[in-house]
């Protein structure tokens, strides 16, 4: 069994973490959580000896009795990938892309066990047989990039798992993968500890996964655990006040300010089509060509909040290139107010300012090197720069609770959840009737996305705008639509009201993203009296 | 695979007709006409215009450039005004001193870097790292016929190891080789640091991946991590300024040849400009540059070779 | 890594400094010959020494470093001039107009600069300013494959995707976001391109298809103590040592630079 004791990393006499103390016994899966920069990935490099340059742990981790902090390099080789494995987050980085998935995992067997090529290779199939990649589809000599994320998550597992070590640690390892892979990762991690009787440590930022899957969960805020217990216990008592905040947040419900119903058409989609041609296969062969929106239609009226969700691939973010005017369609047409939406200089500057976009990575949608007043008024390009520029950004960044001398700083400086404020309060300032929410909060942490939330919903209620949300994450769609279309493959499968589409799916496909979708069981989520206060459970 | 390459080979045969076309029209464009200059001053005009048509220098420019073309696909450069003999022949044989002392010193650059910028990869950030980079800073900064002079003033003029100059010819290899190494040494050396320190920034780029994480999680050593998987992905880049390297390396031959009095291509160039004998010069032009483009086809070749994602 | 900016600025700043001086004064005027002195080692009157027509070899340097500088940087500005608006168009374009720039790119890189100094030469006859449009041409694809290089990975940020939706086309989006945001790049590499162009004048008159006398050069200087090497030591090195000194402190500078604008390592939250 491997077991932290007073864990603490610091640099520079500086702490990151400080006392850790985690059980990791055989058969049992131990979710780690937290926001970002709480340390839990750090807490795993710790345990890995594999933190960066600078970087020195104290206090104990045991394993066999044995500390390994004290252990030399050398030593430490032969436990890593032995005893210990680890996955990481970005399976698509994950894996050598020089290297057939065959050497990869056959290459931890010739390490430790010296084994020859050949011996390592069978080896190797019978682990990559075991995490779902068998033969014949998946020959040993296929390369990461002609697999999946997904598969290549897999070779990943398979190459940790491959000595059967005493314990996995896996670091955010469904957090770049769609919900229904996601679910089928988390599966088969659950039956691997049931059948090989590993330890797993599960870090997550998401509550609903570990709800799902964990025996036992410790929460992490700023390098130590604030709360640690049994699964079920610690949700269901949620002493720690950081604990609270995070499931709130996780089950945040925005209060919803209807704007009065204007059945008035705003955006209205036809029979669009956006085609691709894809790259020859052979010399001869016929150029192929990829629908990626195929006869897509819907309206939105004026004033609604329409969510658009489906998996990666399913081509909601081409579709939504050819709603902001960016890509041309090669079949159907969009209108916006009852004028077409074309690509470029085809489409009026007057048409344009009527829809403006948020976009999901707070990092790069703003300029680095432009100070933020001029970021915010960049759209005005659209209408010209009235005299009052200044004013009417000040009033926008105020508008989204950007105050102080924000106007005058760069983007550098701001956090994520502040960012994504500024990007709204750009989006504002020519006071569109639509805004394309595409994943604007995916990136966000859980208790600063509740407050983007709150902010979108309030907007919505004071600006009279129509919002078109963007999202592959069916939670966040529940919070903040009306109505909800679910794409896949270039197609609207089902629509309605979001309350039927996500209460009683009809289309199989809705169906089974509903069922991937982890979500915390309803009977944990009872309201707790605190100080007397009664917290309002989340609205059903 | 077979699609990677045949791409690659027809823009081979573009870039080879597009810089032969370039070489003939700047040579063509030259003022003064080949048939008076080869003739001397006192010559008829009736004899000019006879050798003229003969040269088929009367023929409008594209054709003239086919005519030229066809000549050059079955190895006929033509007759340098000043030797009267065919420059094709006379290239040939100076390619037997250029060209040895270029790929010598291809293969020098190559020994001196890979060690030192694995070195100071694996040392990154520590004093180690620190000294290698500034050695090679300085190393970047020497103009190679420089250094070959002091070379020679070191190995040559105070030691008497090597000969200061000139071919003995291959019938001496020995000897030879002996008075191509210190010209292969001072061109290699300033390749070599510039060499050394792509490897070294490619080899960082890598060892920050993804994959390197994940080899150090399987149980390799820091040192495995980096000869076993950085070393490979970092090829690409250092095979990208090999191809490049090559073409300095064969213009800095043109000019360490000077210093050596070496019987190569720069040596023949040289004289062909001071003597105005244009043929030769267009000839040897074609050459080098076919050789250059040819590199970067092979270079080309080579990363499909190392990256299988480049192989569909 | 401060210590490379401030050394590289000041040897660079020494090389700029003597170029500089020259017009207004040297030691000793260069155009006087002195046979009798020819060849004198460094002393307290000569602090160089002299070379074989009896000039001061200060003097020689301080005018020497006008013509390198000026050829090196009249090229770097032929290579940015031509270079950064088709890199910029290459990659705002894609599609054919990419290609067809790349492919131009890759044509000019087969011909060194000192093939295109040989065919200039060839053409024309030897001058300073065969060098400066030599060194000039090749630098042009450098110059667009960096821009290029540079510009590609930013026009698949969402902030180019936030200037479209505010209506603003390419060439607008290519010169307020995406040339700032590449000026750190051009710097360095017009710092590096400046050193290889003093480079590369060096070697151009050493061979003779550079600067013609009676001008001054580094190149030509090495070209005229050859012969002398074993005679007078100090008539080949002093000429390399000061291409070394210029070069080197240009790479450092380059280098520190990219340390001192790369806001991965500047500003914190």
């Amino acid at each position: 069994m491997i077991r932290t004791d007073r864990l603490a990393v610091g640099i520079g006499g500086h702490d990151i973490l400080r006392g850790i103390d985690l059980a990791l016994p055989p058969g049992r899966i131990t979710g780690l959580v937290g926001e970002s920069g709480s340390g839990k990935s750090m807490a795993a490099l710790a345990i890995m000896g594999l933190l960066p340059q600078g970087m020195a742990a104290e206090g104990r981790v045991e394993l066999d009795g044995q500390n390994l902090l004290e252990l030399p390099e050398r030593e430490l080789c032969r436990i890593r990938g032995k005893r210990i494995g680890m996955i990481f987050q970005e399976p698509m980085t994950a894996l050598n892309p020089l290297m057939t998935i065959g050497d990869q995992v056959a290459e931890v067997l010739r390490i430790h066990q010296g084994l020859d090529r050949k011996t390592a290779q069978e080896r190797a199939r019978d682990r990559l047989d075991r995490v779902g990649l068998a033969a014949p589809r998946f020959p040993l000599t296929l390369y990461p990039h002609e697999l999946s994320g997904g598969q290549r998550q897999r070779v990943a597992i398979a190459l940790a798992i491959a000595l059967r070590p005493d314990l996995l640690i896996a670091d955010e390892p469904t957090t770049a993968l769609d919900v229904t892979t996601q679910a089928r990762i988390l599966d088969l991690l659950k039956g691997l500890v049931r059948d090989e009787g590993m330890a797993l440590l599960l870090i997550t930022h998401d509550l609903a996964v570990v709800a799902g899957i964990a025996d036992h969960v410790a929460v992490m805020q700023r390098g130590t655990i604030v709360e640690e217990g049994p699964t079920e216990q610690v949700f269901r008592q949620r002493r720690h006040a950081y604990t609270r905040a995070l499931f709130a947040a996780s089950t945040h419900q925005p209060r919803l300010v209807l704007p009065p119903a204007q059945p008035r058409p705003l955006l209205q989609v036809e029979g669009a089509v956006r085609e691709y041609p894809l790259p020859r296969r052979g010399l001869a062969a016929p150029r192929e060509i990829l629908r990626a929106v195929d006869g897509v239609g819907f309206r939105l009226d004026a004033g609604e909040s329409v969510g658009l969700v489906g998996e990666s691939g399913c081509g909601k973010s081409t579709l939504t290139r050819a709603i902001l005017g960016l890509d041309p369609l090669q079949g159907g047409r969009i209108l916006l107010d009852g004028q077409e939406v074309r690509a470029g200089r085809a489409m009026a500057a007057e048409l344009r300012a009527r829809m403006q976009v948020v976009f999901q990575d707070p990092f790069g949608s703003f300029d680095p090197r432009w100070r933020v007043e001029r970021l915010v008024a960049e759209p005005f390009h659209l209408t010209g720069l009235p005299r009052d520029w200044r004013e009417q950004v000040a009033e926008a960044l105020y508008e989204v609770g950007i105050t102080g001398d924000a106007m005058r700083r760069h983007i550098h400086e701001f956090s994520g959840g502040q960012r994504q404020r500024i990007a709204i309060a750009r989006a504002l300032i020519i006071k569109p009737r639509l805004i394309v929410l595409d994943e604007a909060v995916s990136a966000l942490d859980v208790r600063v996305r509740a407050q983007v939330l709150d902010l979108l919903a309030r907007l919505r209620g004071s600006h009279g705008l129509a919002y078109l949300f963007i999202s592959h994450d069916l939670s966040v769609v529940r919070q903040i639509t009306d109505r909800v279309l679910v794409m896949e493959k270039g197609r609207i499968v089902e629509a309605g009201p979001t309350h039927q589409v996500l209460g009683q799916p009809q289309h199989p496909y809705t169906q089974s993203l509903l069922e991937a979708t982890p979500r915390i069981p309803a009977a944990w989520q009872a309201h707790i009296p605190v100080n007397g206060l009664a917290l309002s459970p989340p609205a059903p | 695979m077979l699609r990677y390459v045949i791409r690659r080979l027809i823009s081979l045969g573009l870039s080879l007709l597009l810089a032969s076309a370039l070489i003939f029209s700047v040579v063509e464009l030259v003022p003064g006409d080949p048939a008076s200059f080869m003739l001397g001053t006192g010559a008829q005009p009736e004899t000019v215009a006879a050798l003229r048509q003969q040269m088929g220098l009367d023929l409008p420019l594209p054709l003239r450039y086919l005519h030229w073309l066809g000549g050059v696909l079955a190895g006929d450069l033509g007759h340098s005004f000043t030797y009267k003999t065919p420059v094709a022949g006379m290239i040939l044989d100076r390619m037997q001193v250029s060209l040895p002392l270029a790929l010598m010193a291809l293969a020098l650059a190559v020994l001196i870097a890979l060690p030192i910028g694995m070195f100071a990869a694996a040392r990154r950030g520590r004093a180690g790292d620190t000294g290698v980079m500034a050695a090679t800073q300085v190393g970047i900064a020497l103009p190679n016929f420089w250094f070959a002079m002091l070379l020679v003033l070191l190995f040559a003029v105070k030691l008497r190891w090597l000969p200061a100059g000139g071919f003995p010819g291959w019938d001496h290899p020995a000897a030879a080789l002996k008075s191509l190494l210190l010209p292969a040494v001072a061109l290699a050396l300033p390749q070599a640091a510039i060499l050394a320190r792509v490897l070294r920034s490619a080899l960082v780029e890598t060892l920050g991946q993804d994959y390197i994480r994940t080899a150090r999680a399987k149980g390799l050593s820091a040192g495995q991590a980096l000869s076993r998987h950085a070393l490979r992905n970092a090829l690409i880049p250092v095979l990208t300024i090999m191809g490049m390297q090559f073409s300095f390396l064969l213009a800095g031959a043109i000019i360490i040849e000077n210093v050596f009095y070496l019987p190569g291509l720069g040596r023949l160039i040289f004289q062909a400009i001071t003597q105005r004998d244009l043929i030769v010069v267009q000839g040897a032009v074609l050459v080098l540059v076919a050789a250059v483009i040819l590199v970067t086809f092979l270079v080309d070749l080579s990363y499909a070779l190392v990256d299988p994602r480049l192989r569909r | 890594m401060r210590a490379s900016l401030i050394l590289g600025a000041l040897l660079s700043g020494l090389a700029l400094a003597a170029a500089l001086v020259s017009f207004l004064w040297t030691p000793a005027d260069v155009t006087q010959l002195a046979i009798a002195q020819k060849l004198l080692p460094p002393s307290g009157q000569h602090w160089l020494g002299t070379d074989h027509f009896g000039r001061d070899m200060l003097s020689m340097i301080m005018v020497g470093a006008r013509t390198s500088i000026a050829v090196a940087l009249v090229a770097v500005g032929i290579g940015m001039g031509f270079g950064v608006p088709l890199g910029l168009l290459a990659a705002a374009r894609g599609g054919w107009i990419d290609e067809v720039v790349m492919r131009g790119n890759d044509l000019v890189f087969a011909f060194p600069s000192l093939v295109i100094a040989i065919l200039i030469t060839a053409a024309l006859g030897p001058s300073a300013l065969n060098a400066i449009i030599a060194i000039g041409i090749f630098n042009i694809p450098v110059f667009a494959r960096v821009t290029r290089g540079g510009a590609l990975p930013i026009w698949t940020l969402d902030y180019i995707r936030a200037a479209q939706v505010a209506g603003k086309g390419a060439s607008r989006i290519s010169i307020q976001h995406i040339l700032p945001n590449i000026a750190n790049l051009l710097i360095v590499q017009g710092t590096i391109q400046f050193s290889l162009g003093i480079l590369a004048e060096a070697g151009l008159s050493y061979v003779g298809l550079g600067a013609q006398p009676p001008t001054p050069s580094w190149g030509r200087m090495l070209a005229e103590a050859q012969t002398m090497v074993a005679l007078a030591p100090h008539v080949a090195v002093i000429p390399g040592l000061a291409i070394v000194v210029t070069v080197l402190g240009l790479n450092l500078l380059g280098d520190g630079l990219r340390d001192a604008l790369d806001p991965r390592l500047r500003g914190s939250p």
